[in-house]
This record gives structure tokens, sequence and C-alpha cells, in this order.
């Protein structure tokens, strides 16, 4: 029985909320890297453009709550969702025509491209508190749980509880849907493939007819797309404040650089690793270690390795490790 | 027919094309001859959309299409080759030749998506097409490798396999032949004769090996210092006073002056 406590409250703590952060990292990781193996720049824009798609679907949500419509036991926003995208994918598209444009045509170092793509980051981000505001935003609705503690305790007679919410569940089952369209369309798809050239070989990809003006925005459209999505389920996991989606850059880059910066496979992986690295290193395994050791051998403290205010540390951390170390990430010289 | 006027190509100080002229002719195998750094890939790169000129024109049946970028070209029928073969490395040499003909209905992201049964036709065909090219380059058996494995030589042939997945009108092959054995040289040199007689192909062809030149070229252009020195057939060219001259030095008189 402690034996089968210890496991639910391993699932419960750790591997639930890991697993739907994983999902929402690697979603974010997969957009920055996308747009790092086709444009060839670290896009730090990338965390306030989640920002500004999650603020366009709560604004969708809104609409849509004062009309009365919902998803059922689902979360309204899913159904904001495509409007959001759509809104965000415009955004960033008129960001690469007057901005990103001006300095592709000049053929910038991508120092300058990073600098550039810094601006956009505190444009989005003013945009976004102007437009929205700073405080916290729990736009979720729908049903709460799909299994709840109590539910759970009664149907196993465990004395721990095993809770999944509905938005990790959400989260997960939306994340890998998008993948799986994501590499269906990179590996079989003409576009895809061409994306895949481009990012191989530009000057070949060129020669070969492909027209990078539309590679190019196709991957705006796509990266704008994972961003929304990430950003949105994200939010509905914990709630939508402006700041945090800036701070989700040093996760997602870490992501992102772990699996390989545009391999789209690692950005996945890189997602997952972060997630769990974090997760694990900030959790208080008191009460794990409770039921799986006698009284003798258990630590005095809440057996935690690091606070939760220093989860960033994590990624950080990693991130040093990973470019001293492997700097070309776990698969290397694989590109899109 | 291409035409080239007074061209020019400056890196900072260095004038790396430096006021070229020249015609190639529509049906023709041009050879484009010269000393290690005449600037012969620098024109290639002018003429095919790489770089930007410093001055000067490119037309093409008489449209200008001087600084028009490499994609748009292609679409026009001109392509080219590259001295140090490229590919694209995360995919099969299949693959590589299945990318090249961009313009067909999968390009749209509506096929993309909702028009899968016409494109399945057309991956049928091209891949189809794709192996026939591989079958004349005798590289068949390397379809399905990585294009990132193959070898050099065999790099050299998937270039020149990119050029015939489509109907070009004129093709710039920059030593498609350095690097390739002998009897590889002598199928390339059969593939470029068949293209130019049975569709027409016209080509502009670099290559320092004068046997390959004399084989296949009429006429043959000569650069040196990034001007044009000498043009005629063969063995015009090689018996040029001025050819001679700038060749002095690099080893390669006496093998000029031995095969003439
Ligand atoms: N991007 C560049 N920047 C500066 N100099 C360049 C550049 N590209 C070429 N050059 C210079 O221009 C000159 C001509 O080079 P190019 O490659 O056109 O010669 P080439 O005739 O093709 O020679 P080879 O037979 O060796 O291939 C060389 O001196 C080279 O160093
Ligand atoms: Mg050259």
């Amino acid at each position: 029985m402690d034996f089968a406590n210890a496991i639910v409250a391993l699932l419960n703590f750790v591997f639930v909320p890991a697993t739907a952060y994983g999902a929402q990292l690697a979603l974010g990781a997969l957009g920055v890297t996308l747009i790092y193996s086709i444009l060839r720049f670290s896009n730090f824009a990338h965390g306030d453009t989640m920002a500004f798609g999650t603020m366009v679907a709560i604004l969708f949500t809104w609409g849509f709550q004062s009309l009365g419509i919902s998803a059922g036991p689902l979360p309204t926003a899913l159904l904001a969702l495509p409007f959001a995208i759509a809104v965000t994918a415009g955004f960033v598209l008129g960001t690469d025509r007057v901005v990103y444009r001006f300095y592709r045509r000049q053929r910038a170092a991508p120092a300058i491209y990073i600098i550039v793509s810094l601006g956009v980051m505190f444009i989005m981000n003013g945009l976004v508190r102007l437009i929205i505001g700073v405080k916290d935003i729990d736009f979720a609705d729908g049903g709460r749980f799909l299994i709840s503690a109590g539910e759970f305790k009664e149907r196993t007679g465990l004395a721990e509880g095993l809770a999944i919410k509905s938005t990790a569940a959400v989260t997960v089952v939306c994340a890998f849907i998008v993948m799986a369209w994501l590499f269906w369309f990179l590996q079989n798809t003409r576009t895809g493939k061409s994306m895949r050239a481009f990012s191989d070989n530009e000057d070949l990809a060129l020669l070969s007819g492909i027209n990078p003006d539309r590679v190019v925005r196709v991957t705006w459209v796509i990266a704008a797309g994972l961003a929304t999505i990430a950003g949105v389920l994200y939010g509905l996991d914990k709630g939508f404040k402006p700041f945090v989606y800036f701070q989700l850059l040093l996760p997602i880059f870490a992501s992102a650089v772990v699996g390989g910066l545009g391999s789209p496979k690692g950005a996945v992986a890189g997602g997952f690793i972060i997630a769990y690295s974090e997760v694990l290193v900030t959790y208080a395994w008191k009460k794990v270690l409770g039921y799986l050791l006698p009284d003798s051998m258990m630590p005095d403290g809440l057996a935690q390795l690091l606070g939760t205010d220093y989860k960033f540390a994590v990624s950080f951390a990693i991130l040093i490790i990973v470019l001293l170390f492997r700097p070309t990430g776990l698969f290397k010289g694989k590109s899109v | 027919m291409i035409v080239v006027e007074d061209l020019h190509r400056h890196f900072g100080g260095f004038h790396a094309v430096d006021g070229a002229s020249l015609k190639i002719a529509t049906g023709s195998i041009t050879g484009l001859i010269g000393p290690n750094g005449a600037g012969k890939t620098t024109l290639f790169n002018v003429i095919a959309g790489r770089l930007p000129p410093t001055s000067g024109r490119v037309l093409m049946d008489g449209e200008d299409i001087t600084g028009l970028p490499p994609h748009e070209l292609f679409h026009k029928g001109l392509l080219r080759t590259f001295q140090i073969a490229h590919e694209f490395g995360s995919m099969s040499v299949r693959e590589n030749l299945m990318m090249v003909p961009a313009a067909q209905s999968g390009e749209t992201l509506w096929n993309a998506w909702f028009g899968r049964k016409g494109i399945a036709a057309e991956e049928r065909a091209l891949r189809q097409k794709a192996d026939e090219v591989l079958e004349f380059l005798t590289i068949g058996h390397l379809a399905d490798q990585k294009a990132s494995q193959i070898s050099g030589g065999q790099k050299k042939l998937l270039e020149l396999g990119r050029t015939m997945m489509v109907d070009a009108k004129i093709v710039f092959l920059d030593e498609v032949g350095a690097g390739v054995n002998r009897t590889l040289l002598n199928t390339i040199g059969d593939a470029i004769v068949r293209l130019n007689k049975e569709r027409g192909y016209t080509f502009c062809v670099i290559e320092h090996d004068m046997d390959f030149i004399a084989r296949l070229c009429d006429p043959v252009i000569v650069m040196a210092e990034g001007k044009v020195l000498a043009e005629g057939s063969v063995d015009v060219v090689k018996n040029d006073e001025r050819v001679i001259e700038a060749y002095l030095g690099t080893g390669l008189k006496n093998k000029v002056a031995a095969n003439g």
C-alpha cells in the first residue's frame, strides 16, 4: 500500500504536471527552432508572440462567453484558438514585412537579427499590457477535472489522490495532435519539404526554384500558430500573466538548445527534458520518501533540492552544461 | 541566347570579374576555361543571380535578367550547378531530385492539405522520373541513401541530375567533372551531348580537363583576370599566344601546348 501511495504521489505531483508543462515547452521550442532553421536567427520575441496570441484568444473567449457560446466540457478558449492563430499570424507577417524583411535584404548578421527581435519583443510586450493589462487572468472554463483527487481516493481506497486537471489533459492531447501534424507536414507535403530543403541548403533551394518569400511566410504562419497554441495551453493550465511569457523564454530556448537548435525532434525532446528536470529538482520529496523509507531514515527537511522560486535556474544550468559539453544538442547535425 | 555585356563584379578593391562581355548561342555547348582565379565561378554566380553585379547587364533571349533571384531564373529555364557540390543533406538522393520541379500543384497550401489525390499521382510521376535520371547517371543504387553520405564524385552526378529533372533552356555547369573518375567523366560527357541533342539544352561548361572540353565544346571562351581573353574553336584558342601566356606559370601551358 505504501508503495502504491508513493507511486500515486509521484504521478500526481511530478508526472502529470511535468508532462503538461513539457508539452507546452515543446510547442514553444518548436516555434523557436523552426524560425531558427529557416530564418537563421534566435527569435527572442517568441515568448511575447505567445503572450500576444494568448491575449487574442482570451479576447475571443470573452466574446464567445458573452454570446453564450461554449464548448461544453472543453474550455471555450479552444474555439477561440483558430481565430487567435489567424490574428497572430497576421500580426507576425506584418512584423516580418515591416521589420525583418529589411534586414533579410541586407543579409544582416545573426547578431543584428537577435537585437531586432529584442526590439520586436519589447513592442509586443508593451502592446499586450496596453490591451489586456498586467493582472492575472483565469480564462479556463468547462470541466475542472478529468479525475479529481477525492474521486480517485474513493475508488482506489488509497491515502494519496491523483488529480488530473482537464487543462492538463487538453494540453497533452492538443500538443500531441499539433506535433503529429507538424511532423507529417514537414515530412510529406511539398511545402514542408521545401522548408526542410531551405533549412538544409538555402542556395540550393533557391536554385531548385523554391520561392524563399513563400517559405518564409509559411514559416512565420506556422510559428505564430505554434506560439498561440503553446501560450493558450500554458495560460489555461496556469493562468495568463503577460510577464510570465517573457520569463518562459528561458526554458523554451533551453529546450530548443538541449535538443539541438533547428531540429524539431530535438525541440520536443528538449521540452520534456527541461520540464521534468525542473519539476524533479523543485519537488519536495518528503511525502514520497515518507511512504518508502523507515522513520529512522527520514530526512528532516522537505527533501527539496531547490526552492520553486529558483526553478528557472534549472533551465539555465542545463543550458550552460549543454553549451559547454555538447553545443549542437542531442539531435546534432539534424536540421528541419 | 545569353548575352553578357561589360559585366563587373568587385569584392572590395578586387575586380573578380572585370568587364567581361560574351555570348552563349542557343543550342551550343560553350566551354569556359581559364586559370584558377580567372573569375569563372564569379561570372556564373552573377549570371545565375547568386551575386548582384557591380555593373553590367545579362540578357536572356533579349530580356534583361540582371540581378533576378535564382528561383525566378529557374522558372525561366536557367539552371546551374555548383563547383563544390551542394545537396539537401537530410534527404535521400531520390528526394533531392524530387525537390527540383517546384512549380506544381503541391506548392499551394490549400493543395498540400486538401488536394491529396492529384498530388499523389504527381509524386509518383516525379519519383519515377527521379529514378530514371539516377539510372541514367549510373547511380540508381544510391536512391535511398542520405545525400550527405555519398561521395564527392557522386554528388557531382547528383548536381547534373538536378538539371535533368526539368526542361531547362540553359544550364551552367561549374566543373561538373572535377573529382570524378575517367569512366564517369565520359558518362557525364555523353549525358551532356544527349541532353543537348535530344532535349535542346544549351550548355555553358567550366572545366579544367582539356580533353573533356575538346570533346564537347564549340566554341570555347577563355577568361583571365576577370576579362574574356579569346573565343573560338578549341584548336584556335589553344594556339592563341595570349591564352598560352595567361596559363604560363600554372603548369597548364605545357599541357595546352602538348595537346596542340
Ligand atoms: N566572395 C568573395 N569575396 C572575395 N573574393 C572573392 C569572392 N569570391 C571570389 N573571390 C575572388 O575572386 C577571384 C575569382 O574567383 P573565381 O572563383 O571566380 O575563380 P575561378 O575562375 O572560378 O577559379 P577556379 O578555376 O579555381 O574555380 C579569386 O581571386 C577569388 O579569391
Ligand atoms: Mg571556379
